[in-house]
């Protein structure tokens, strides 16, 4: 596990004395203090925390943290994060990457950091622009979004980051947005994680891309527009303060999820699904619900634990060297030698 | 040229050399991998060319998919593989057509007729058949067919005509044993243990040996065939055995590693020819070497910059294509002043080029090619042996000076065998790294310097999980001292002076003279694997009495500090180089000599008489350059008369 023994801290050991430089009400901030918050309920040690980021408005995320930290360069952060894994598993690794940095120019790495499994929390902060280079389109713009570099609207589809996690093979994939409440608690269930935890956080751009996600993130109506999943909870949503009123079942002649009216008192009759966070089906489906009648799938998507990386290869490591003794003298002597006597005459100069 | 068998008695010549040459699926790598073990074990020096083709199999018979094995060995010591074979052993037409030019008149060639059928005629594109018209007329030809003395030799073993077919290689081996008068032991013996599972296999491959062997005592009777008995070369005493570069660099890494007092962790992607490296350490990881295969070039160097940012020693390489992916990484290691070792085993360029073909290409690549003033020290092997030295220099570098080095090597280094000194570990000097366990800001602690310096320029190397050092790096420009993103102009200018002058402070030895004296007409500066070739020429000239050195410069970057005024001290400075100048332009540069090109990019060695030719040229100021191969620039080759 990252961090063994629990580490008294408080919010502000975690901060920097760096001015921080986002713009001012971006997203990022939120997030920040998400973080700061989270790992001295986590118990987490500073010295022990290491947050490694590409490029991009997120990636300065390192600078204000006060852990060791290491802002790489655009897209390598997973490859860099799992060198620096695999050659110290104790350390506990939070990978700061965004839409651009990590499913643009990084979309390889990404990729490979999630089907090997290493160990490690991934935030990949969503505001689907390009915001540190001006406001271009990205990866998981909407078809349509109107920038500098596509002046009449976007017209390439978005990426679903959270498909795509889940394709590569990522274990744990999960979902916040940057002035949730809940963002903490996504945190937390990814760092309990044993493997890599994909975290997908919406985040405003109030520069380039201001409130895109308004739709659900707003507080108005958030009940019905957010769906909070918890494992072995009926994934019900509505006015929480009404007790619900609606909740998502599978429709099974078309294998496809619906939108039933259900409350707290009857959503077993409604046929309303318990959130199993090890089912990879279900979790597909909540991925790519298409928002509008659906709400946003929220929280823990999924989580289902496999064999890490790291142990693979120490264990790989360990058989490899078994009953091998580790002598330089006789490696280099190996093969099939012979010794040239001095009494052959010949001077050694 | 390298073998002087004219001069001595055919009997026991000073030096051979042999090309087996056949379809890449003939199995003539490891013919000439066997054949160099006998040799070795003989006591002979040697030096060796494989060279064959890209693809893995490529259709039989044509003549892109011939593969040679050329080994030059000798009772005297042995620089390179050999201008002109003595004997070829051509396999098939193609094999024949492809490396008859080659061949010394006079020289003897072992043909299979078997394989000269009317089909591989024309793959071959034989209009007419070379054993049938007097094309061959300059050489004396052994042609019989070995196929089916094969199949006759291995018929006991009850093996199909294909599988019988598949030991052709090594009835050839065994008449090549006998021809030298080797051992057949050791090859039976590797026999053995290769198909340890499958010994009928090993048995049938042993039977076809032993009858290539008696064939050869049979055919003495008549016909050209002689036997030869090459004497062991003068040695120094000691413990020997046979390495290829890609070897020497693997044992190098994990010395310099042990050295170091550091766990190494290797990051590579597979690519020719630079895989065999990441072969040999997945095979050692008791001595605390992680290999990782990475998903492509990029990740193979960061997580290699991870994992020493994390205090480990990290390694990757490549060739030419993939070095290029690794560049912005390489800027970023510059920048946070990582220890990284980079091996380029360099290959004929540009783009994919001639991935099995050497090359030394990528020099400019290696000391200029990133953005920004980006420095890191560079150091050249110049044989397979010497790459293990070099290896463990990169590492002391890097870890001393917290710096990215770059390994050059080539693609004839990398394969090429010779035989090697075994070296006792305890002669080389240890260079523990050192990590920084409290702040270095003062002797009360006080805030952390990342950045602070030591005598030697270099910062400090804080692992991640030491107590109470949190502190942040990255490839943003950093504040003097602190670490801290600072983009100030005078900040950016004292910390550009501080990375070029750490890396021009390296302590790198004075260059010395490989063979010659400081001062003269004329000196040869080579770097790399050029280095025997250039030795040889440079000896046979000497030899002759010419006023000719050599210097061969292992430290690329930074270059020895006495090597501008060495230079100057000849009339005349060439520079031999498998590319297009790039050396001799860095030499003009640095020193403003007026060093001359001699180059060459035919994906192939220097032979040694292209190097005397242009030697000569400079003494006898030949007018023309007819008859040589190598292109060179009259108007600036030197010459006496003309200065």
């Amino acid at each position: 596990m990252n961090a063994p023994v629990k580490f008294e801290t408080t919010l502000k050991d975690w901060e920097t004395d760096q001015e921080v430089r986002w713009c001012p009400g971006c997203g990022d901030y939120a997030i920040l203090k998400a973080v700061q918050r989270t790992l001295p309920q986590l118990g987490a040690n500073p010295s022990n925390t290491c947050f490694i980021s590409g490029i991009g408005c997120s990636s300065r995320f390192p600078y204000y943290m006060e852990t060791y930290g290491f802002h790489t360069i655009h897209g390598r952060a997973p490859a860099i994060a799992t060198g620096v894994k695999l050659a110290n598993p104790d350390l506990d690794i939070w990978l700061v990457t965004g839409d651009g940095d990590g499913l643009s120019i990084g979309g390889n790495h990404m990729m490979h950091v999630l089907r090997r499994n290493v160990n490690m929390q991934i935030m990949l902060f969503n505001n689907e622009i390009y915001g540190l280079t001006k406001g271009q389109a990205s990866p998981t713009s909407r078809e349509g979004t109107k920038s500098p570099s596509t002046p009449i609207g976007s017209y390439d589809r978005p990426a679903n980051p959270c498909a795509f996690a889940l394709g590569a093979g990522a274990r744990f994939i999960g979902r916040g947005f940057d002035v949730s409440k809940n963002l903490p608690d996504v945190l937390k269930a990814a760092h309990a994680h044993q493997g890599a935890a994909f975290i997908e956080i919406f985040q405003n751009c109030i520069v380039y891309n201001k409130d895109v996600f308004e739709d659900f993130a707003a507080p108005k109506g958030a009940g019905d527009r957010q769906l909070w999943l918890e494992h072995g909870k009926p994934m019900l949503f509505g006015d929480p303060k009404a007790g619900f009123d609606k909740g998502l079942a599978l429709d099974r002649d078309s294998l496809k999820l619906k939108v039933v009216d259900a409350t707290e008192e009857n959503w077993e009759e409604a046929g309303v699904l318990v959130h199993d966070q090890t089912d990879r089906t279900i979790a597909h489906m909540l991925i790519e619900m298409p928002f509008g009648p659906f709400p946003m799938a929220l929280g823990v998507l999924y989580d289902d634990p496999a064999p890490t990386f790291e142990a693979a290869v120490i264990e790989e490591r360990a058989k490899s060297a078994a009953g091998k003794d580790a002598n330089l003298a006789k490696l280099l002597a190996k093969g099939q030698t012979w010794t040239v006597e001095a009494d052959e005459g010949h001077p050694t100069d | 040229m390298a073998t002087q068998a004219a001069e001595t008695p055919a009997q026991s010549p000073e030096a051979v050399v042999v090309r087996f040459a056949g379809d890449s699926g003939d199995g003539m790598q490891l013919t000439g991998g066997q054949f160099t073990l006998s040799t070795a074990l003989a006591g002979n020096d040697l030096a060796t060319f494989p060279d064959f083709p890209a693809e893995i199999r490529a259709p039989q018979g044509t003549l892109f998919g011939v593969s040679a094995f050329q080994i030059n060995f000798g009772s005297r010591e042995i620089n390179t593989a050999g201008d002109a074979p003595d004997v070829l052993v051509a396999m098939n037409p193609a094999a024949l057509k492809v490396n008859l030019a080659a061949l010394k008149p006079g020289g003897l060639i072992i043909i299979d007729t078997g394989e000269f059928t009317k089909r591989n005629l024309d793959k071959a594109k034989y209009d007419v058949s070379p054993l049938e018209d007097d094309s061959l007329a300059k050489w004396d030809v052994l042609a019989f067919d070995i196929s089916a003395l094969t199949i006759e030799a291995v018929k006991p073993f009850g093996l199909g005509n294909k599988d019988a077919l598949r030991s052709k290689n090594m009835w050839t081996l065994g008449l090549a044993l006998w021809m030298f008068d080797r051992d057949r032991a050791p090859i039976e013996d590797w026999l053995k243990s290769k198909f340890k599972s499958k010994p009928e296999i090993a048995d049938a491959n042993i039977a076809a040996l032993n009858a290539g062997h008696a064939y050869g005592e049979t055919a003495e009777l008549s016909g050209p065939m002689k036997q030869m008995s090459v004497a062991p070369v003068a040695s120094e005493p000691g413990l020997y055995r046979t390495i290829t570069g890609a070897e020497s660099i693997s044992l190098g890494l994990v010395a310099g590693a042990q050295l170091a007092d550091l766990p190494m962790f290797f990051g590579g992607y597979p690519i020719t020819p630079a895989s065999a490296i990441l072969h040999h350490l997945a095979r050692l990881k008791e001595f605390g070497v992680t290999t990782f295969q990475a998903e492509d070039e990029i990740a193979a160097i960061c997580a290699s910059i991870g994992a020493s940012y994390a205090g480990q020693l990290g390694v990757t390489s490549s060739s030419g294509p993939g070095i290029a992916l690794k560049t912005e990484a390489m800027g970023l290691a510059i920048m946070t002043e990582l220890p990284l070792v980079i091996v380029n085993s360099q290959r004929g360029g540009p783009s994919t080029g001639l991935p099995t073909k050497t090359e030394q290409s990528d020099l400019y690549q290696a000391i200029y090619g990133r953005n920004g003033d980006a420095p890191m020290p560079v150091i050249s092997a110049c044989s397979p042996g010497d790459a293990f030295e070099c290896a463990i220099e990169a590492c002391r570098i890097a870890t001393q000076y917290m710096t990215p080095v770059m390994l050059l090597t080539d693609g004839y280094i990398a394969n090429a065998a010779e035989p090697w000194k075994v070296p006792d570990p305890e002669t080389f000097e240890p260079f523990p790294a050192k990590f920084l366990e409290a702040s270095n800001a003062n002797e009360e602690g006080g805030e952390l310097l990342p950045y602070k310096r030591d005598a030697k320029g270099a910062r400090p190397w804080i692992k991640p999980g030491t107590p109470d050092l949190m502190h942040r790096i990255g490839g943003i420009e950093k504040a003097v001292d602190t670490g801290h993103i600072d983009y100030a102009p005078d900040n950016h200018q004292e910390m550009t002076d501080a990375r070029i002058n750490k890396v021009l402070g390296v302590d790198v030895p004075d260059q010395e003279i490989a063979e010659g004296e400081a001062g003269g007409k004329l000196v040869l500066v080579g770097w790399g694997s050029t280095y025997g070739p250039i030795r040889r020429a440079v000896g046979n000239a000497r030899a002759k009495g010419l006023d000719v050195s050599h210097i061969h410069v292992r430290h690329i970057w930074p270059l020895p500090k006495n090597l501008g005024d060495l230079l100057k001290s000849y009339e005349h400075v060439l520079v031999p180089e498998m590319n297009t100048g790039q050396f001799k332009t860095v030499l003009r540069d640095q020193f403003l000599v007026d060093a001359t090109p001699l180059t060459k990019t035919s994906g192939q060695p220097f032979a040694i008489a292209e190097l005397e030719e242009a030697i000569g040229k400079y003494f006898d100021n030949i007018p023309d350059n007819e008859g040589g191969q190598v292109r060179v620039n009259d108007d600036q080759l030197p010459s006496p008369e003309t200065d």
